[in-house]
């Protein structure tokens, strides 16, 4: 008799906190492909690291049943924490022991005998790079090394099922195919079954099959294939506009008919409702060369296509209307006597670390600049120093003509900033978090009222005010996080990492709003780690290990890595070829 | 089997090992703190006064007086003050200038020699009430001793004998010291303890080494073994100080010192062990650990407070608190020896915590998130 490696049946998950009941997964039943990658995909708390942690034994089910490899999970979780690999989110390191003491550990841990070690470890060690770091400490490694040998330690006795979470997040796009290729590998010549989540969509087309996950339930299983056959002849490039992409895709955005329109490298991409091109010439009436290239569909476009469909049908928010301009618009200018950030020379140690050195860029009026990078690439660092948060330790730093050391102050009164993870009081309502960061940035009365009002129309947060903001789903938070920034309609806006961990179409809207704000005539900077959103800057820097690798505008960037094999290059592309160069 | 156990548990000690040794702060609480406490309770916090500001009232000068205030002035408890006039003396001591006055009225000299205990007049300052009873006791004790020494005169009736067993010179210290040993092996089991084992959630590492085939009892074991050996080498190291820098006598046996201090340490380690379980956070494990572990052994183990002079309810409540029994046990053993009527039932109080607590810990440990 053949044991599935991995089976859910009828498997319901819920989490109490205090009176609040959440139901993580429902109903939720399948069967693992063997000796394939299998990916879990879904918006934010779609359940994806509740089944996970099942899969691995650490939670138990309230009702249905997960077996992995011929054992109950419930009934003998020691039987199965005893044969699988897993790899939690943050890679259960011991910073503080080196590469070789982690290995060490975890080869005692699981039982692998002394003279086995050698050979694993010299496999291991080679095919993460790792073998000129074993006496570094777990904490000193970069981002991309700490994932790697995470992955080392979960791998150190061949597991037959391999459960990795959200591995990918945040880890530069070299270490990420570095990633990809030593799990491939695994499944290629160890016949290994391996469950992966992510975020990332266009991994989803290097799995064998997609599992979708969608408020607690599975919604689709399938092939990456299949799931893109859903969207087939709904796809298509627009040719022949003579707009600057980010307008047409704004204006696109308005059209009914079309379910997504997206920024790919110089092209609008979009995914219509139904297998027919829409009518466009009614709405571009100024763009007579207009025309439709029929393209083939990717998972993503099924993804997002799904998500925005249920969004429309039931009590999800509509894509929001274009937002009105917050100011009378200044003329978006760019020209050089415009520039609001001037940075030189810019360095920060912390000890002898030097997070930052070197740093110089300028930012236009009108324009939005971005910071590219792994985390860890200095990004966060710089952003603290320009916003006054942080004295740099070298360089000079000035926004809108004022060095942020010495009046700070006035130059805040200026600016709105988001910090990574949204800084918001998690205890305090909507309405209560929107009254005080209005009132931290000096609105009172009747003003105060309207931008409260204007906020919740804005951000559709009308119908979550008395929600704690600690309870708001993620994309909503993100949102209430952007209001605040915006209370005092800021001529500068530093948005730190605003769209992790933050849901695909969350993430669209995101920056559907960013466009609306620039074209008003504010000046936006902003730090990200998804390569693809690169496409909506202006202008980049890509940053790696505290330097300036390049700088230039996306297209600039892209075209630099421009082949006759690789004739498009990705945004990606262009970053994993610059990192090639500087090492 | 067998090996694979063997081998998971070298695996834990060895890294728990390590992380020790690179936490600059659990050297610090284990060796530093303890030297920092001594140095506090031993030099700073004393329940002891010396060279205390004394005004003595002589009326009218003579041999006799002059004998006094010879005692007076010669002894290190006191910092005789001179007047002619009581007024003088008493505004003195309105004004928090000297602590207590002692009058020798004109007829002193008639009156000792008529072997008259009321010759004396003694007046205190009883706003700090602890030191006006020591000073008090000061000066009948001086009175008592100058009236044998020097006037030789017998006096009448039933005569005051005090021996003080034990801690003969009535070193505060020698009381103190001992006691800080629990609070310190405490600091070490319980709240270093809960913080590293919290940390351990915090950082997200106990998911990884969950899904090993590590058991939940190795887990506690591995976790044990270092900290006992540390909070071991903290209390060696407080005995240490406490005898040859502090002079303090330790006049029970080592072996049963050792052993108990191994027994209150399996308490310790238990409390902070489940603590860190139920928290799951280094920041709430560290509160709590410091009001349900460090707080009591300072307030409610008899080490500063006497037991005995606390409300009843209160007096209940510190049954509860283990350091008071160690902090018994240690008493005896430094100041009194092996006195195995007070040792024995504090021994067996301690193991019946110890089973308890790890009865706790092991149905409260678990392989699972959630």
């Amino acid at each position: 008799m053949t044991e599935s490696v991995l089976e859910f049946s009828g498997v319901r998950k819920v989490f109490r906190a205090g009176k609040a009941r959440v139901v993580a997964l429902e109903e939720v039943s399948f069967r693992l492909r063997p000796g394939v990658v299998t990916g879990v995909l879904g918006p934010d708390g779609a359940g994806k690291t509740t089944l996970m942690r099942l899969a691995a034994a650490l939670l138990v089910p309230d009702a249905g049943r997960v077996r992995v490899l011929g054992h109950d999970v419930a009934a003998e979780p020691q039987a199965i924490q005893s044969v699988i690999g897993y790899m939690p989110q943050r890679f259960g390191l011991y910073e503080d022991l080196s590469v070789q003491e982690n290995l060490d550990l975890y080869a005692d841990l699981q039982g692998i005998p002394a003279r086995a070690r050698r050979a694993r470890y010299d496999t291991l060690l080679h095919m993460t790079g790792l073998g000129p770091f074993t006496r570094r400490l777990a904490g000193r490694l970069s981002g991309g090394m700490k994932q790697k040998l995470g992955l080392a330690c979960a791998l150190l006795r061949e597991p037959p099922l391999l459960v990795l979470d959200e591995p990918t997040v945040g880890v530069d796009p070299v270490s990420r195919r570095e990633l990809w290729a030593i799990v491939d590998a695994q499944v290629r010549e160890q016949g290994m079954s391996v469950l992966l989540s992510t975020a990332y969509l266009d991994e989803a087309e290097r799995c064998a099959e997609i599992l979708l996950l969608e408020g607690g339930r599975l919604v689709a299983q399938g092939s990456p294939r299949a799931f893109a056959d859903e969207v087939a002849g709904r796809v298509y490039v627009l040719a022949g506009v003579d707009l600057p992409p980010r307008r047409l895709q704004r204006r696109l955005q308005a059209v009914p008919g079309i379910v997504d329109a997206l920024l790919v490298g110089d092209h609008v991409r979009i995914v219509t409702a139904a297998p027919r091109p829409p009518a466009l010439q009614a709405h571009f009436p100024d763009q007579p060369g207009l025309r439709l290239v029929p393209v083939s569909p990717r998972f993503e476009d099924a993804f997002i296509a799904r998500l925005a469909t249920r969004g429309a049908e039931g009590a999800g928010a509509p894509p929001p209307a274009p937002p009105a301009p917050t100011r009378a618009a200044p003329p978006p200018a760019g020209t050089a006597e415009d520039v609001v950030i001037e940075v030189r020379d810019l360095e920060r140690r912390f000890g002898a670390f030097r997070a930052v050195r070197g740093v110089s860029f300028t930012v236009r009026r009108g324009e939005i600049f971005g910071l590219l990078g792994a985390n860890g690439a200095g990004k966060t660092t710089t952003f603290r120093m320009l916003c006054g948060l942080l004295p740099p330790s070298g360089g000079t730093a000035r926004v809108a003509g004022v060095d942020l050391r010495h009046a700070a102050a006035r130059a805040r009164a200026r600016i709105g900033y988001m910090a990574q993870r949204f800084s918001l009081y998690g205890n305090l309502t909507v309405a209560q978090n929107l009254r005080f960061f209005a009132a931290a940035y000096g609105l009172a009365g009747a003003r105060r009222r309207a931008r409260i009002d204007w906020a919740y129309a804005e951000f559709e947060l009308g119908r979550y005010r008395d929600f704690v903001a600690a309870q708001l789903p993620l994309g909503f938070r993100q949102r209430l996080a952007f209001a605040a920034a915006l209370m005092h309609e800021p001529e500068i806006l530093f948005l730190d990492e605003p769209t992790s961990g933050v849901d695909p179409l969350a993430r669209r809207e995101f920056w559907q709003r960013v466009n609306a704000l620039v074209e008003a005539g504010v000046t936006v900077l902003v730090t990200t780690h998804f390569m693809e959103e690169a496409n909506y800057c202006d202008r980049l820097v890509i940053m790696a290990e505290g330097r300036i690798l390049a700088e230039g505008t996306p297209a600039a960037l892209r075209a630099r890595f421009r082949t006759p094999q690789n004739p498009e290059p990705t945004m990606e592309d262009a970053f994993i070829g610059l990192i090639e160069e500087a090492a | 089997m067998a090996a694979g156990r063997a081998l998971r548990l070298r695996g834990m000690i060895r890294k728990e090992t390590l992380q020790i040794l690179r936490d600059p702060s659990s050297i610090a609480i284990a060796f530093v703190l303890p030297v920092v406490l001594l140095f506090l309770f031993g030099y700073g916090v004393s329940l002891d006064s010396y060279h205390v500001p004394v005004g003595l009232v002589i009326e009218a000068p003579d041999a006799a007086t002059a004998s006094f205030r010879g005692a007076f002035e010669h002894s290190e408890y006191f910092r005789p003050v001179l007047y002619r006039d009581i007024r003088a003396a008493e505004a003195d001591l309105a004004a928090h200038r000297i602590q207590g006055i002692v009058w020798l009225r004109a007829d002193f000299e008639r009156r000792v020699l008529a072997g008259d205990g009321g010759a004396v007049a003694v007046r205190v300052n009883g706003v700090d009430a602890n030191q006006a009873r020591i000073t008090e006791g000061y000066i009948q004790g001086a009175w008592l001793h100058w009236l044998e020494e020097h006037a030789g005169v017998p006096l009448r009736g039933a005569r005051l004998e005090p021996r003080v067993w034990f801690n003969a010179a009535l070193i505060s210290r020698h009381f103190l010291v001992p006691g800080l040993i629990a609070i310190i092996m405490t600091l070490i089991g319980s709240l270093l303890t809960a913080m590293v084992v919290a940390r351990e959630w915090d950082r997200g590492t106990v998911e990884a080494m969950m899904v090993t085939p590590l058991h939940i009892g190795e887990m506690v074991v591995g976790k044990l073994v270092p900290y006992f050996l540390l909070g071991m080498g903290g209390m060696l190291f407080t005995v240490a100080l406490a005898v040859w820098q502090f002079g303090v006598p330790l006049r029970g046996s080592f072996a049963l010192l050792l052993g108990s201090g191994a027994l209150f340490m399996l308490v310790a380690l238990g409390m902070g062990l489940l603590i860190s379980i139920l928290a799951k956070n280094q920041f709430v494990a560290g509160q709590i650990a410091i009001v349900v572990t460090f707080l009591p052994a300072f307030i409610l183990s008899g080490f500063l407070f006497e037991i005995r002079a606390m409300p009843v309810p209160i007096q209940v409540l510190t049954h509860v608190v283990p350091a008071r029994y160690f902090v018994a046990i240690l008493q005896s053993l430094f100041l009194a020896g092996d006195v195995w009527p007070v040792v024995l039932p504090n021994l067996g109080a301690l193991a019946l915590l110890a089973l308890l607590l790890f009865a706790l810990v092991r149905k409260k440990a678990r392989k699972r998130l959630a």
